[in-house]
C-alpha cells in the first residue's frame, strides 16, 4: 500500500495499484472485480470504470491467460510487422483482437514498447521478445 | 567523432544489482559532497550553471524549475523520475535504468536535497515491468548505506498511455485520476502532485546530477552549445545497421551519429525527436543535433529510399490519435481528421482539399492544444509536406485519376448491359 494513503482518506491514490493488483489475480477487470475496487477505494463504480478503461494495459474483457502484444509503431513497422501477424495467426490461429478458443493466448496490437532497436518485437504478459522472425515466433509461442 | 559516455559510463560496467560496484567507481560522492558541503541554494546555483536542460523532450532549464520549488513553500514536496518512456523510437531509459539504476538514485537523492522533498517517485511505465525488482533492489541497498534519509524513493509503475509522460498527465495518473493534462499555470513547482510543489524530470536528466555536483558546472557547460550544454544520450533504429544506444556531445552531426555509429545507408529521410518530431530531407544530415536545431527525446528513426513517407507520418498520427487523453478538442479531434486524410491517401483515396486541409488544421492544434502531444502532432506532416510535397501532390493526382478512371470504366461497362 502506499505511504500516502494515510493522508489521502478516499483511498484514490491507491486506485492504480489495486487495479493492477486485482488484474493479476483475475486476468481482467470485470464488473464484479472493479465493484470490488470500488468498495476498496471508497470510490463510485463509475471512477473506477473511468480509470481503468483510460489504460491499454487494464482489460475490461476477458483476455486470454497469456496476452500477446506486438508492437505496432513506425520502427517496428518497418520491420515488416505485417509478417509478425502473419506468423502469428500461422502458429495459433487469431488475428489481433482474438482469442484462441482454448484461452490460452489473446493477441493485441499495441503502441511503442522501446524495442525499437530490436525491431519487430513483441511482449507476452511482462516478457519483452525483439528481433522476432517466423521461427522464433514458433519457439516463443511453443515455451507457454 | 566518438561517442562520449558520461550518463551511460557505468553501463555494463557495474552490478546493476550490487551498490558496492557502483561505489567502487565513485558513485553517491556527488551526493555526499552536496549533503555535507552544499546548502541546497549552492547545489541548485551549480545546477543552473550548468545549463542543464530537460532530456526528455521538452528541455526547460533544470536549474530555473529547481529553484522555483525549492523557493516554494510547502508541507510536502515531491520528486518525480519520469520513467514512463512510451515515445516512438525512444528506448535509451530502458538501457540506463537496467545496467545503472544507482546513477539514477543518487541523482534523485540530490534532486531532493536541493528542492526539499520527502517523498520522490519513480514513474515507470508498464511495458518496463521487468525492471521493477532491480529498481526497487537498488533502493533497498540505497537505503541501507543510509543515503535515503531526508527522502524516500517508491516506484509507481504506470498502465500503458504515452500521454502519461507529459508531466500534469503523470501526476494525474499517481493520484488515481485518468491521464488527463491538467490546464497550466499553475506548473507544477509550484502546485503539482495533490498540489504540492513537486519536480518532474526525465532519467536522463537525473543521471547528469551527480557528475554536475562531483565534477562542477564548468566541467559540464564546457560541452555542447550554446543552449544546449553536455552530452544527449540518443536511440537509434529504423533502417541502420547498428541500431542502439549512442551518447554523444551536444551539438554533433546527425551524419556522424546515423552513418559513422549506426551504419545507415542509402538515406531518404530522418525523424528525429519521437512521433511528433522534425523529419529531415538526406540533404540536411549535416544538421547539429542540439534544441537550437532537433532534439526532442533524442529518438532517431532513419528511412531508407525505399520508403513512403505518407505511410510513415499515417503511422505515426494514428499511434497520436490512439493516445490521446481526450480532454481537449484540437487534439482530441484534430488528430482524428488527420489520420482520416493520411489514411485516405496511403489507400489512393486522397482528394483536391486534402493539403490545405491539413495546413489548416496543424495551425489550429499547434495553438489551442493543451499539452505538448496536440501542439507537436502535426510537425511531422507540415515537415513532410515542406520536403516531400511531390510525394503528396502524386498521390493525391493518382487518386484522382483512379477515380475518374473507375467511373469511367462503370459507366462503360453499365452501358454494355444496356
Amino acid at each position: 500500500m502506499s505511504k500516502e494513503t494515510s493522508s489521502i482518506s478516499n483511498g484514490r491514490a491507491d486506485l492504480l495499484p489495486v487495479l493492477k493488483r486485482e488484474l493479476g489475480k483475475s486476468g481482467s477487470l470485470s464488473k464484479e472485480v472493479m465493484s470490488g475496487v470500488a468498495g476498496k477505494t471508497s470510490l463510485p463504480l463509475n471512477e473506477v470504470y473511468g480509470v481503468a478503461t483510460f489504460y491499454a494495459y487494464l482489460p475490461v474483457l476477458p483476455t486470454g491467460k497469456n496476452v500477446i502484444r506486438v508492437c505496432r509503431c513506425v520502427p517496428c513497422d518497418l520491420k515488416d510487422v505485417q509478417a509478425v501477424i502473419g506468423s502469428i495467426k500461422k502458429e495459433i490461429g487469431i488475428a489481433p483482437g482474438e482469442t484462441t478458443a482454448d484461452g490460452k493466448f489473446s493477441f493485441e496490437l499495441v503502441n511503442c514498447i522501446g524495442a525499437c532497436d530490436q525491431a519487430p518485437a513483441m511482449m507476452i504478459n511482462g516478457e519483452m521478445y525483439g528481433n522476432l522472425t517466423p521461427t522464433r515466433i514458433s519457439e516463443i509461442l511453443k515455451s507457454y | 567523432m566518438a561517442e562520449k559516455r558520461i550518463v551511460l559510463s557505468n553501463c555494463g560496467v557495474i552490478d546493476p544489482q550490487n551498490i558496492e560496484t557502483y561505489l567502487a567507481r565513485g558513485g553517491f560522492k556527488g551526493f555526499v559532497k552536496a549533503r555535507d558541503k552544499m546548502k541546497p541554494k549552492a547545489i541548485v546555483d551549480e545546477v543552473k550553471k550548468s545549463g542543464l536542460t530537460g532530456r526528455g523532450g521538452a528541455g526547460f532549464s533544470c536549474g530555473l524549475k529547481w529553484e522555483l520549488a525549492m523557493n516554494a513553500k510547502a508541507k510536502r514536496k515531491y520528486l518525480i523520475c519520469n520513467a514512463d518512456e512510451g515515445e516512438v523510437g525512444t528506448f535509451k531509459d530502458k538501457y540506463i535504468l537496467s545496467h545503472d539504476p544507482f546513477g539514477l538514485i543518487e541523482g534523485m537523492c540530490i534532486a531532493g536535497l536541493a528542492i526539499g522533498a520527502q517523498q520522490a517517485f519513480i514513474y515507470l511505465r508498464a511495458e518496463y515491468h521487468f525492471l521493477y525488482d532491480l529498481l526497487c533492489r537498488a533502493i533497498a541497498q540505497a537505503r541501507e548505506k543510509g543515503f535515503l534519509k531526508h527522502m524516500d524513493i517508491q516506484v509507481f509503475e504506470g498502465a500503458g498511455a504515452y500521454v502519461c509522460g507529459e508531466e500534469s498527465a503523470l501526476m494525474n495518473s499517481i493520484e488515481g485520476q485518468r491521464g488527463e493534462s491538467r490546464y497550466k499555470p499553475p506548473y507544477p513547482p509550484t502546485r503539482g502532485l495533490w498540489n504540492m510543489p513537486t519536480i518532474i524530470n526525465n532519467a536522463e536528466t537525473l543521471m547528469n546530477i551527480p557528475h554536475i555536483i562531483a565534477n562542477g558546472a564548468a566541467w559540464f557547460s564546457a560541452m555542447g552549445t550554446g543552449r544546449s550544454k553536455g552530452t544527449k544520450v540518443f536511440s537509434v533504429s529504423g533502417d541502420v545497421k547498428r541500431p542502439g544506444v549512442y551518447e554523444l556531445e551536444m551539438g554533433s552531426c546527425l551524419s556522424e551519429l546515423v552513418v559513422d555509429l549506426a551504419g545507415a545507408e542509402d538515406i531518404k529521410a530522418v525523424q528525429v525527436g519521437g512521433s511528433t518530431g522534425n523529419i529531415y530531407p538526406a540533404s540536411m544530415i549535416d544538421m547539429p543535433l542540439s534544441h537550437e536545431t532537433c532534439l526532442g527525446s533524442g529518438a532517431v528513426v532513419v528511412f531508407n529510399t525505399g520508403r513512403d513517407i505518407i505511410d510513415i507520418v499515417h503511422n505515426n498520427m494514428h499511434f497520436l490519435n490512439e493516445e490521446s487523453c481526450g480532454k481537449c478538442t484540437p487534439c482530441r479531434e484534430g488528430t482524428e481528421v488527420m489520420m482520416e486524410i493520411l489514411g485516405r491517401l496511403t489507400r489512393g483515396e486522397g482528394a483536391a482539399g486534402d493539403i490545405s486541409a491539413l495546413e489548416d488544421l496543424a495551425r489550429t492544434m499547434a495553438l489551442a492544444s493543451l499539452c505538448g502531444l496536440g501542439q507537436a502532432a502535426a510537425v511531422p506532416v507540415m515537415d513532410s509536406l515542406k520536403y516531400f510535397r511531390d510525394e503528396y501532390i502524386d498521390r493525391i493526382d493518382q487518386s484522382m485519376f483512379l477515380r475518374s478512371y473507375l467511373s469511367g470504366e462503370l459507366s462503360k461497362s453499365k452501358e454494355g448491359i444496356r
